[in-house]
């Protein structure tokens, strides 16, 4: 294995650098007295890290989406300004609302996980009013559009109605996926195996927010532009 | 190696079949099936490639089965103009998404990138499953437009609008064909942001102790920042497939004009951009070559340090040369688009970031050939093909400095001289880092060597065939031979021809030496000469396993610890020459 060459210098730490891998993940789950109040959390960090890179794929997406509304309104002159149902502002404060709901459960679940709270009743309320809400927003999305048909105004009739639904539904599609991470959340919570992971909770919470967040940003687009 | 902390793991072995070898949550087997699946749709792509090639000089010569397999596209096994458009549209689909995409990238990385940096498996095993397994079903869909009555589709892999948008009006296979293209695309869509959503948080969050990201070997760099490329280019994809299925089936005009008129029938669509299509489609279709190319440049490198048993002049500049190509990959789609209309300023404006990666481009090919020089380079089938991956990615890459610029590109554009560059720089190079990433990992994944002269022979075969089939196809597009087309319908391309043979004979030359490859594969697979712990002497994490192939939990529960950066070559050891990144030796040195 002789080499010709001298030996390259080489940068050798005398003790290997800090552990990167973020396992255990059990900081604050475990409470003073002991007792292991939820499961261990070995991808505790891995799914905070994969929901923020979701959720940025799914910014993305709805960066896309805008660009093309624009680029297409550009492109011709059949853009053909629609009234925007009134419902979807009660849907909006629903959605809001459903994320404060979800922020104070969050805590409630924390505080729980951690001892300080020994009954789990408060936190279950504020999870399934969050998940209400949720809902309700969804049937709210899906009175909207009986009101655009009504008007005569379906997917293919003009530019804007064709936005409207296709930014609706997809915004609607993915809280429907929020509904079931909710919902997941709700059954292990209350499951006697208490297999709820804070990580997971706190994650499904992120996502809630995002699609708070991101319908204000859809609603103040298709208010604008169409 | 030594024990650095109690093993958690993320799913126990697998006890049956169907959890062992189908859906299975080991990132392992995930790799194999990625691989699997690429290996079935390169043979079925270039199986469609030969009878384009075989039509082109011979188009009256029937093709035993074809007829068969389309009445319409192929009455009697000889192909018609438009069922040689589909069977280009489907020759560039399955090989740019589920080759190129698949094999380098998904393939190695899900296979290899977990164990490089030490963890059990991916971030996220299910989601890794049903990655796999939805790529699965895109393939399956995509491959169903051959038996649909109308056929595949023909509006090529890049589908642009109208024609892949108005239906079928457009002719044969733009029916549901085309439908089933774009949910297809769609579907692959959603398996590759899954798939990069796990890369990204694998590699973030699961590096075991002393792996640092500078300590992290430049294949997973490269597989870490094309994930983070995927992620974003995908997610335009997925919006712009829907806003096409949507123009084809709910009557909508995202992509369709006004007033088009075809096959003398007035379209109901107004007002929509085709522009827009070509926008969103490119936005993704650029950054996907780096896709393609970025893991290729990972595994050649990262074996041919291990090949010339020193350190490169310096990998962490490669790196960073990634980096930036993968950042200026998403200000260059335009230049897909000189001759689309659009605005000749906004050319200008792609033109200029499109000529600055040749400025990574060309510092990555320097420190190559630099730290080449004055090697004592390990010559074997893995490095031949690492070499002609950097003769291809110069070979192609070169052109692509004509095609950068306007004013040439309006007059090349659409002759084979974009074929030649986009094949030898995008296809064939990374096709042969997947190649050489076969030879160098094959004892990893199967316990086996691979026949090494069977190799060396593989690789002078397909080297001097790929360039005796790719080469010409400048030459040709510099003669004005126009691309896509069935016949040769002017006469100044009559003369043309005999190089068209030439080509046609060297592709079926170069695609039957392919079958010492498989042959290569299978018979080692089962006969080869059982394989060393570490055959080539190599640092990384992936040799310090305690068997070939590693065991469910990749480290046969505990965790390895990192000491060193990844390649310590040309050092004196008890080893030899190397100190593996695992190795405790000389770790309390001072430097």
């Amino acid at each position: 294995m002789a080499t010709t060459l001298p030996p390259p210098r080489i940068d050798i730490e005398r003790e290997p650098a800090p552990h990167n891998g973020n396992r255990g993940g059990l900081g604050g789950l475990v409470p003073a007295d002991g007792e292991l109040r939820a499961v261990k959390d070995p991808r505790g960090e891995p799914t905070r890290t994969g929901i923020w890179v979701g959720l940025s794929a799914i910014a993305m997406m709805f960066a896309a989406l805008t660009s093309a509304l624009y680029v297409r309104e550009g492109a011709a002159t059949d853009w053909q300004p629609i009234t925007l149902p009134p419902i979807l502002w009660f849907n909006t404060l629903a959605l809001i609302a459903s994320s404060i709901a979800l922020e104070l459960a969050r805590r409630r679940v924390a505080a729980y996980m951690l001892g300080r709270e020994t009954s789990r009743s408060a936190a279950t309320l504020w999870l399934n009013i969050s998940l209400l809400l949720g809902v309700v927003f969804v049937v709210g999305q899906y009175l909207a559009w009986l009101k655009l048909r009504s008007q005569g105004l379906y997917l293919p009739t003009n530019p804007n109605s064709s936005f409207f639904y296709v930014f609706t539904g997809v915004h609607a599609v993915h809280v429907l996926g929020g509904l079931g991470g909710l919902t997941r959340v709700v059954v292990k919570f209350r499951s006697p195996a208490r297999s709820l992971r804070r990580s997971t909770i706190d994650a499904t919470s992120y996502y809630w927010h995002f699609m708070g967040l991101l319908w204000v940003y859809l609603l103040f687009v298709l208010w604008m532009k169409l | 190696m030594s024990e650095a902390s109690a093993h958690v793991v993320h799913h126990g072995p697998p006890t049956t079949f169907i959890r062992k070898h189908v859906f299975s949550l080991d990132h392992k087997v995930i790799g194999k099936q990625y691989y699997a699946l690429a290996l079935v749709a390169v043979f079925t792509g270039m199986v469609l490639s030969w009878i384009m090639r075989i039509h082109l000089v011979w188009p009256n010569a029937p093709i035993p089965l074809l007829g068969a397999l389309s009445k319409a596209g192929a009455p009697g096994g000889i192909v018609t103009p438009e069922y040689y458009l589909s069977l280009m549209t489907m020759h560039g689909t399955l090989m740019v998404f589920f080759v190129l995409t698949n094999a380098p990238f998904a393939a190695f990385g899900n296979y290899f990138l977990p164990i490089q940096i030490g963890a059990e498996d991916m971030a996220f095993p299910r989601f890794n499953m049903m990655s796999f397994w939805t790529t699965f079903i895109a393939f399956c869909i995509l491959v169903a437009a051959f038996f649909v009555p109308d056929g595949p589709p023909m509006a090529g892999w890049t589908s642009y609008a109208p024609l892949s948008a108005v239906g079928k009006d457009a002719g044969p296979g733009e029916g549901l064909g085309q439908t089933l293209w774009g949910l297809s695309i769609f579907v692959f869509c959603i398996a590759s942001l899954l798939g990069a959503l796990n890369f990204i948080a694998t590699t973030l969050d699961l590096r075991t102790k002393g792996m640092t990201l500078a300590r992290m070997p430049i294949v997973s760099w490269a597989w870490f920042i094309t994930s983070c490329i995927a992620l974003l280019a995908f997610a335009v994809l997925m919006p712009a497939c829907l806003l096409l299925i949507l123009d084809r089936v709910a009557g909508t005009s995202f992509f369709i004009p006004s007033g088009l008129n075809i096959s003398d029938h007035l379209q109901p669509h107004q007002g929509g951009s085709p522009l827009l299509w070509q926008h969103l489609f490119w936005f993704f279709g650029h950054p996907e070559v780096y896709i393609a190319i970025l893991p290729a440049i990972g595994i050649v490198s990262h074996i041919l340090i291990n090949s010339m048993r020193k350190p490169m002049l310096s990998h962490k500049a490669i790196i960073y040369c990634m980096m930036g190509i993968g950042f200026l990959s998403y200000m260059v789609w335009g230049h897909h688009m000189f001759l689309s209309g659009m605005n000749p300023f906004s050319a200008l404006v792609f033109s200029f970031p499109t000529l600055m990666i040749t400025i990574p481009a060309t510092i990555m090919t320097l420190i190559w050939l630099g730290s080449l020089y004055g090697s004592n380079l390990r010559i074997n089938a893995a490095s031949l093909f690492s070499l002609g991956f950097i003769s291809m990615f110069v070979s192609g890459g070169v052109s692509g400095f004509f095609l950068a610029q306007p004013s040439i590109d309006i007059y090349l554009h659409a002759t084979y001289f974009v074929v030649g560059h986009f094949h030898m720089v995008m296809g064939v190079a990374a096709i042969f880092g997947v190649f050489a990433g076969t030879y160098f990992w094959f004892p990893k994944m199967t316990g086996r060597m691979m026949n090494e002269r069977l190799g060396r022979l593989h690789f002078w075969l397909t080297f001097i065939g790929t360039y005796c089939i790719f080469m010409p196809f400048h030459y040709l597009g510099l003669a004005g031979n126009v691309r896509r087309y069935s016949a040769f319908t002017d006469d100044f391309l009559v003369p043309l021809i005999p190089i068209h043979k030439f080509i046609t004979y060297a592709a079926l030359f170069t695609g039957a030496a392919q079958l010492i490859f498989i042959f290569n594969l299978i018979y080692s697979h089962a006969k080869g000469a059982i394989a060393p712990a570490n055959p080539w002497e190599a640092t990384s994490l992936e040799w310090s396993t305690p068997s070939s192939p590693p065991p469910f939990d990749n480290f046969g529960g505990v965790h390895p610890v990192v000491y060193h950066d990844p390649y310590q070559y040309g050092v004196e050891s008890s080893t030899g020459d190397y100190l593996m990144q695992a190795s405790p030796e000389r770790a309390g040195e001072t430097p």
